[in-house]
């Protein structure tokens, strides 16, 4: 293995190169080619061991590869966390052509692990499709990059090119019988296009608008109609260590239900936010927060007020989950998701009801307009916020954006336990009237706030000043 | 899953129901008395799930979950509950957010009274809506199209219109764009939504968002009387609803008649209302004075100067021509009248742009449920369905596109259902009966025209192995491909396909509202009512009518030519406008000119009632009682609405009275009397009478049996010369004939027509697009304005039927097979 | 009448053909017209209609559904300024601020000169590294207003500022519309093959053979 062409001043610290990516002390199951300056070039990943795993996949038979990969306990890293090897079986027997779609069109705030990930190391993530292809009889790849990422597409590209030309992608792959093309397809801005189905639709040419599910099951009824399996880039760009270095091995690293690592994106007022790679499971938000290899507590010595613990659509955690391990089930339970690692801490100085309308803003922006309920009523949740930030908020507002989040999501709605108040937390995930889950996103924020903060919006609204002129007169200098 | 055919028990609200197989839980909730509030949930369109209003408790086993009823199949156990307290905060809740951005039009908007968003509102709603912000703007509101309108602050974003025209018409020009709550429905900048079938977005909408430019604030829905009747536009039959206040008619609606149309009509069905009810329709009768000219004159006048006109005429020197406009009743009165009063077989509804009587009448006939058959096969051996039958059009592109059908072409020209036929093969005008023998691998190795042998054989084979042993019936839609063929050269390709294919059946494409009602009570030469020839039917007829022809008569271009030869003393014209509707426009000059007395009924003064002797005003079928019978042989009911304009009278009153004038009494004295007389003379009829129609109002009765089946010698078609370009001529949907121009909404929209050339054909011309050349056909040369067209085959030119730009019946001559032009060098 | 340039036109077939169904091939081409003319054109969705088969409404209802693309002419930079929950917590708004007070213009709206558009947009996927804006979607890290005063100069000097983003992005900045300066090609030789789904329905055959021998090439 060659050197790292890049030295850190303490051994730790920024990849000027991977702008964001911090080395931190620990396993680096995705991001061992990162210390280097040219770590997307073929000549790089071949000498850093790229398509190894691959070879040792075309050596064994398809199914077997799905075993190892079943076996290895792979979590989805797009959001939902469903293990791939389990998803990979859900195809029907005897259906063909089948399709992989990879997942690249990450837009959650709060993460750009997979940018990272297609930027610096394309060779893997091309190596990672080829393995899924290969276990599954996946005809044809396409590699859907969101449309923003233009670096990521120019390397991706080059890679591509690079691995046809090399034998590693095309026909006769390696000199087997296994062929595959991948295509290399660009989004066009478009948040909700990440849903696997909404891709799919994107994908064929239309709208990026989710299908039904029942019956629009990718793994049965997918891209044109046919069995696509959807997985996000980080899954995939996991597999070749796996293939290399088997699932017991794999499973060596975090903890029994969530083994492996992930890339964990800290953002906000935190001393040292960025990219991490961590062992799921066996390491706490307070590991990743305060801890001296990660970010090292709140910037400024100012406290925690607040922080969402896995992208836009979590509910808030506070002080008191900040003992909980990175595992889905344990975050479900306390009432918020792990989702796609992407966590954003808020301190004190952070004005709560503004965070709260920029998330709502979100989601109210990037509605597809599919169904009523979240086409109409994240737009209205938005407007009533940001009356009540302008001054002219009613008091019946904060109840009203209650009840508009229960006509979203029907209650309660999964929200963190609140010991001092003696409120317990409500479990993830959120029930829908939607067709798919943004909607409901749009509620997390305002429930989070709304039972921890209630008193910033009554403030906002018992202040007077830009109220419109009431009719009735004022009595003894009281408002009436 | 349980077995085809079995019902589905289900729960809903505490009661047993029996769903059938595959039905959506909304729609069995509905049919058993429970309705669940929808608004992009359409029966006759692909679910979506998207309004959200449908949602139910339901459960399957794993407890109360709420789900779109709208996209939910019933499963056995299914256990539902539509009053929970949570089914109910849901339906309250969407509706609510439905009404965010809804304007407060009602008191404006046309859709009041017949809102699916006010009546659902109101019934599973929240009493007020508690949206204070602003709502979103658009400019309001903008046209589609000349006739449908947009308002896009009204619409609740359904989806219908879009799905409608995507997926029923294949006309996607309307489509959501922009995202989100600022998503609206719009055409392509200066596009606009020019589909033959856009008035049917404005029903299905279930919001004002999409008007109707004839109906918009013309009146309120209580103001409204209705009756359900039959469209007489073509001959689909599609099932109406005609809606008139103050004795006028505003509006006809689509209504689902499954076995027919399913509830969508072709603009031109739905806006003819507009014809009928112009004030240029004739409520006088008119006679030709001796200064030469029409002039308004009484009923007594003028029956008697008709009735004089036809006293102590030779049988033989009267004709009678047109009648595929009349009801079935005014039909028979005819016939009675003319075969069985007058004596003269010289009738016939047909005006020389359709196909032999007694031939369409011996094939054996398909439904077009049967056409439609998921996974058949159809072959088009006829015109363009999308330009002369949209209704059925809709039902064909169905089946071929969502129901697996396999649709095979054998047409001179593209037709509208190309893009989706599995086979399109471009047969030239007289070529039709070869390509077909070589589908059975009869005739050489070279290709006919532009179709190789072996496409030809790839076809056949489908059709071949189709029938047996795979229970996919064969249908032929079979039709006039061109005015500008003789109607044999269909003909023997139809015989070949019939000797070959088993148990093929064919569905009918002559076009004319009530053309099959003609042929079916005898408006034909040779044949008596009820599908018979005259021998045949002769001692039927015995007691019931006077006399009855002796030996089968002439048909309409015989009865022109001889017309033309001085040889007809009365020429009675029933609603037909020969000089524009026959397609040799100089036969039907000579024969009129060459007539004696013309009687002419009709609804307005076309140009040949403005060449006629006597003019009677006949009623139109908003005015008029009685049953017309589509391309199946399907008997439905078509409903007086409205008063007839001044004393325009029925079509079989005219012919009562004409009749008892000359001494002879039809015992016709309402429409019903027909019924009691047919039940006697025709056999098919026997099953249909007014209390059974009127029970089967919506699907009509089916009529079926017919005559044996003829051969007609078989037509000599001279072979294709490559210097020159064989016509075709065919009709589009609007054209300048004397409804769609008394329409308002529909004159505009009629093309100007020009020479067409496929275009590497064109190319070789060398004229400039638009340009003019000189061609010479049979009757000699004529100057015409030429384009490309990429629809058209190779070695023929393309003509519209009845159109500004060029006169297609001046080329046409009506005794030569096909037409053959050169063009004349410059 | 033909929108793309015949280079472009070739490239829209490569496109296509990389696709089992030509509507897939929409949004790319959508992205080829944009980067030909700056902006999404009228001609354009025609052209891209006829090649995808589809009607010009869907193209345009396809394309208006997505951010990225312009129906009316934009400058020649378009500066995004993300204000989401990440980048607002460390200053994003304020810099929007700055942002539109030294071009003069608004969010949403072009310098009179043509040369830039500003957007305020949502997350750009750079949270760790808050705040940060896009110039014609490359990356600037840790903005504050003078990298982006900085950036402005180098654009007006007609140098390129990519290497003020510090994430290894090197070369010029492209005009509007131009994302990947590099395109995927796949060589003939090398295809595997892409055909329509109907074409494709049976089994692959690896599934039956494998495993079968690799290269003897492998390290």
């Amino acid at each position: 293995m060659p050197e790292p062409t890049i030295v850190h001043p303490d051994g730790m610290g920024y990849i000027p190169h991977a702008a964001g990516f911090v080395a931190n002390e620990g396993p680096k199951l995705v991001s061992g080619r990162f210390p280097y300056e040219d770590s997307y070039t073929l000549e790089c990943a071949l000498a850093t061991g790229a398509y190894t795993g691959l070879r040792a996949a075309l050596g064994r038979t398809p199914a077997d590869v799905h075993t190892e990969v079943r076996d290895a306990t792979l979590l989805g890293r797009g959001g939902a966390g469903f293990p791939a090897g389990v998803k990979w079986g859900f195809c029907p027997e005897d259906v063909w052509p089948r399709y992989l779609v990879v997942n690249g069109d990450e837009s959650e705030p709060g993460t750009y692990k997979d940018r990272l990930l297609m930027e610096r190391d394309p060779h893997q993530l091309i190596e990672g499709c080829l393995i899924a292809c290969y276990a599954l009889g996946l005809s044809q790849c396409f590699l859907y990059v969101r449309g923003e990422m233009a670096l990521a597409q120019e390397r991706l590209a080059v890679a591509l090119n690079d691995a046809y030309e090399a034998g590693y992608v095309g026909r006769n792959i390696c000199d087997t019988d296994f062929s595959v093309d991948i295509t290399l397809h660009w989004g066009a801005g478009a948040y909700i296009v990440g849903e696997e189905t909404a891709l799919i639709e994107s994908l064929e040419g239309n709208r990026g608008m989710p299908r039904l599910k029942p019956p629009y099951f990718p793994a049965a009824i997918g891209l044109y109609g046919r069995p696509t399996i959807v997985n996000n880039v980080e899954t995939l760009a996991n597999l070749p260590w796996i293939l290399e270095h088997g699932a017991i091995a794999y499973r060596g690293y975090g903890s029994e239900a969530s083994p492996g690592t992930r890339l964990f994106a800290v953002s906000g007022h935190v001393v040292r936010p960025g990219v991490y790679e961590v062992e799921q499971g066996v390491t706490t938000y307070r590991d990743l927060i305060y801890g001296p290899n990660f970010c090292r507590g709140i910037r400024e010595g100012n406290e925690l007020k607040a922080f969402i613990p896995g992208g836009a659509s979590a509910p808030w955690f506070f002080e008191e989950q900040l003992d909980l391990s990175l595992e889905a089930r344990d975050i479900g339970a306390a009432g918020s998701m792990l989702g796609s690692g992407a966590i954003v801490v808020m301190d004190h100085t952070t004005d709560v009801v503004k965070a709260c309308l920029r998330i709502v803003r979100f989601f109210a922006r990037e509605s597809c307009g599919k169904c009523s309920p979240c086409r109409e009523g994240t737009s209205w949740e938005e407007k009533i916020l940001e009356r009540i930030l302008d001054g002219h908020g009613r008091p019946s507002d904060l109840d009203l954006l209650l009840d508009i989040g229960d006509n979203i999501s029907p209650g309660p709605y999964p929200v963190a336990a609140h010991g001092a108040a003696g409120l317990d937390a409500v479990p993830f995930p959120p029930l829908q009237t939607t067709i798919c889950p943004l909607g409901p996103s749009s509620v997390a924020p305002i429930t989070s706030a709304l039972r921890r903060f209630r008193s910033e919006f009554e403030a906002r609204i018992t202040r007077h000043e830009g109220i419109p002129v009431r009719s009735a007169p004022v009595v003894d200098g009281d408002p009436a | 899953m349980n077995d085809v055919g079995q019902s589905v028990e289900i729960t809903v609200d505490g009661r047993t129901v029996l769903a059938n197989p595959g039905e959506l839980l909304i729609d069995a909730c509905e049919r058993t008395g429970t309705y669940i509030p929808r608004f992009c949930h359409h029966p006759r369109m692909r679910p979506v799930g998207m309004c959200r209003s449908c949602l139910v408790e339901v459960d399957t086993g794993r407890g109360p979950a709420l789900q779109a009823s709208c996209m939910l199949e019933c499963s056995p156990g299914m256990q539902v509950d539509t009053e929970s307290e949570r089914t109910r905060k849901a339906q309250a809740g969407v509706l609510e957010f439905l009404l965010v951005n809804h304007p407060l039009d009602c008191p404006v908007c046309d859709k009041g009274g017949e809102c699916p968003l006010q009546d659902q509102t109101m019934a599973f709603g929240p009493g007020e809506s508690r949206f204070v912000e602003e709502k979103r703007h658009f400019e309001k509101p903008i046209p589609v199209n000349d006739n449908v309108f947009l308002d896009r602050e009204r619409c609740i974003l359904c989806d219908r219109c879009t799905r409608f025209a995507d997926e029923v018409a294949g006309d996607a020009l309307i489509h959501f764009q922009g995202r989100g709550s600022d998503t609206e429905v719009n055409t392509f900048p200066d596009e606009p939504f020019s589909s033959y079938f856009s008035g049917n977005t404005v029903q299905v909408c279930p919001v004002g968002a999409l008007t109707a430019a004839p109906y918009r604030f013309k009146a309120r829905p209580w103001d409204l009387e209705e009756v359900e009747s039959t469209s007489v536009v073509d001959s689909v039959g599609s099932r109406i609803a005609v809606q008139s206040s103050r004795d006028c008619v505003l509006r006809f609606q689509g209504v689902d008649a499954d076995a027919v149309n399913w509830g969508w009509l072709c603009d031109k069905e739905r806006f003819i209302f507009e014809a009928y009810d112009h004030e240029d329709r004739l409520g006088t009768p008119l006679l030709r004075g001796d200064d030469g000219d029409l002039a308004p004159t009484g009923w007594g006048e003028a029956l008697a100067a008709a009735a004089a006109a036809l006293t102590d005429v030779d049988p033989d020197r009267i004709a009678v021509l047109g009648g595929a406009r009349l009801t079935n009743e005014s039909q028979y009165a005819w016939t009675k009248f003319a075969k069985g009063v007058l004596g003269t077989d010289h009738v016939d509804a047909q005006l020389g742009d359709g196909l032999p009587a007694d031939f369409v009448l011996g094939l054996p006939r398909a439904t077009i449920d049967e056409a439609c058959t998921p996974g058949g096969i159809i072959v088009l051996l006829g015109p363009d369905p999308k330009e002369e039958l949209g209704s059925l059009y809709l039902r064909l592109r169905h089946a071929v596109v969502h129901d697996g059908a396999t649709l095979i072409e054998l047409t001179p020209r593209a037709t509208g259902l190309t893009p989706f036929a599995d086979h399109s093969l471009r047969v030239r005008p007289g070529e039709a009966v070869d390509v077909v023998r070589a589908m059975f691998g009869e005739g050489g190795t070279a290709p006919i025209g532009g179709v190789t042998v072996e496409e030809a054989q790839a076809v056949g084979a489908i059709v071949s192995g189709a029938a047996v042993g795979q229970n996919r019936p064969v249908t032929v839609l079979l039709g006039r491909q061109s005015l500008a063929e003789a109607p044999g050269t269909v003909v023997d390709a139809a015989l070949v396909l019939h000797d070959w294919i088993a148990d093929v059946r064919f569905l009918s494409m002559l076009r004319r509202g009530n053309v099959h009602g003609a042929l079916d009570l005898g408006l034909a030469p040779g044949l008596l009512p009820g599908r018979v020839g005259l021998d045949e039917g002769r001692p039927r007829f015995a007691a019931a009518w006077p006399t009855t022809p002796a030996t089968k008569g002439r048909d309409a271009l015989e009865s022109l030519r001889a017309a033309a030869d001085g040889e007809v003393d009365v020429l009675v014209l029933l609603g037909a406008d020969v000089l524009t509707d026959v397609p040799d426009h100089d036969l039907a000059r000579r024969g009129l000119e060459g007539a004696g007395t013309v009687i002419a009924l009709d609804l307005f003064a076309t140009p040949t009632v403005a060449a006629a002797d006597v003019v009677l005003p006949a009623t139109a079928p908003t005015e008029t009682d009685g049953t017309v019978t589509n391309l199946e042989g399907r008997v439905s009911i078509v409903a007086r609405k409205v008063t007839p304009p001044g004393t325009a009278r029925p079509d079989w009153m005219i012919a009562v009275e004409l009749a008892r004038r000359l001494g002879a009494d039809l015992g016709i004295s309402s429409p019903d009397d027909v019924w009691a007389e047919l039940s006697v003379v025709s056999p098919i009829h026997a099953h249909i009478d007014p209390e059974a129609l009127a029970v089967q109002a919506r699907e009509g009765i089916l009529v079926s049996g017919g005559p044996a089946l003829v051969r007609p010698a078989p037509l000599e078609v001279p072979s294709h010369d490559k210097n020159s370009y064989r016509l075709v001529v065919t009709r589009s949907m609007y054209d300048c004939g004397v409804l769609t121009a008394h329409s308002r909404s529909l004159a505009g929209l009629a093309p100007v027509t020009r020479l067409a050339f496929e275009p590497t054909d064109f190319a070789a011309l060398g004229v400039a697009e638009g340009g003019r050349i000189e061609v010479r056909g049979p009757r000699g040369n004529i100057d015409v304005v030429v384009g490309p067209d990429s629809r058209v085959t190779k070695g023929t030119a393309h003509l519209l039927f009845n159109q500004r730009g060029v006169s297609a019946g001046d080329l046409i001559e009506a005794t030569a097979a096909v037409i053959d032009l050169t063009v004349v060098p410059v | 009448m033909s929108f793309f340039t015949e280079a472009n036109a070739r490239t829209a077939a490569e496109v296509i053909a990389r696709y089992p169904r030509p509507r897939s091939a929409v949004i790319p081409l959508l992205h080829l017209a944009q980067e030909q003319e700056g902006w999404v054109t009228r001609d354009a969705m025609v052209e891209i209609a006829e090649l995808t088969g589809a009607t010009p409404a869907e193209v345009l209802g396809t394309g208006s559904f997505y951010e990225m693309f312009r129906f009316h002419p934009v400058g020649r930079y378009v500066v995004n300024v993300c204000t989401n929950i990440s980048c607002q917590l460390l200053g994003g708004e304020e810099l929007l601020h700055h942002v539109e007070e030294s071009l003069e213009v608004h969010a949403g709206g072009t310098t009179a000169d043509g040369m830039f558009t500003v957007e305020e947009v949502e997350c750009v996927a750079a949270c760790t590294e808050a705040p940060c804006f896009t110039v014609n979607y490359r990356y600037f890290h840790r903005a504050d207003p003078d990298t982006f005063d900085a950036v402005v100069d180098d654009l007006r000097a007609g140098r390129s500022p990519l290497a003020r983003g510090a994430q290894g992005d090197d070369g010029n900045l492209p005009a509007h519309g131009t994302l990947g300066r590099l395109r995927q090609h796949i060589p003939d030789d090398r295809r595997a093959g892409v055909v329509p789904p109907e074409q494709a329905d049976q089994e692959p055959v690896w599934l039956r053979t494998a495993p079968s021998t690799t290269s003897a090439a492998d390290a």
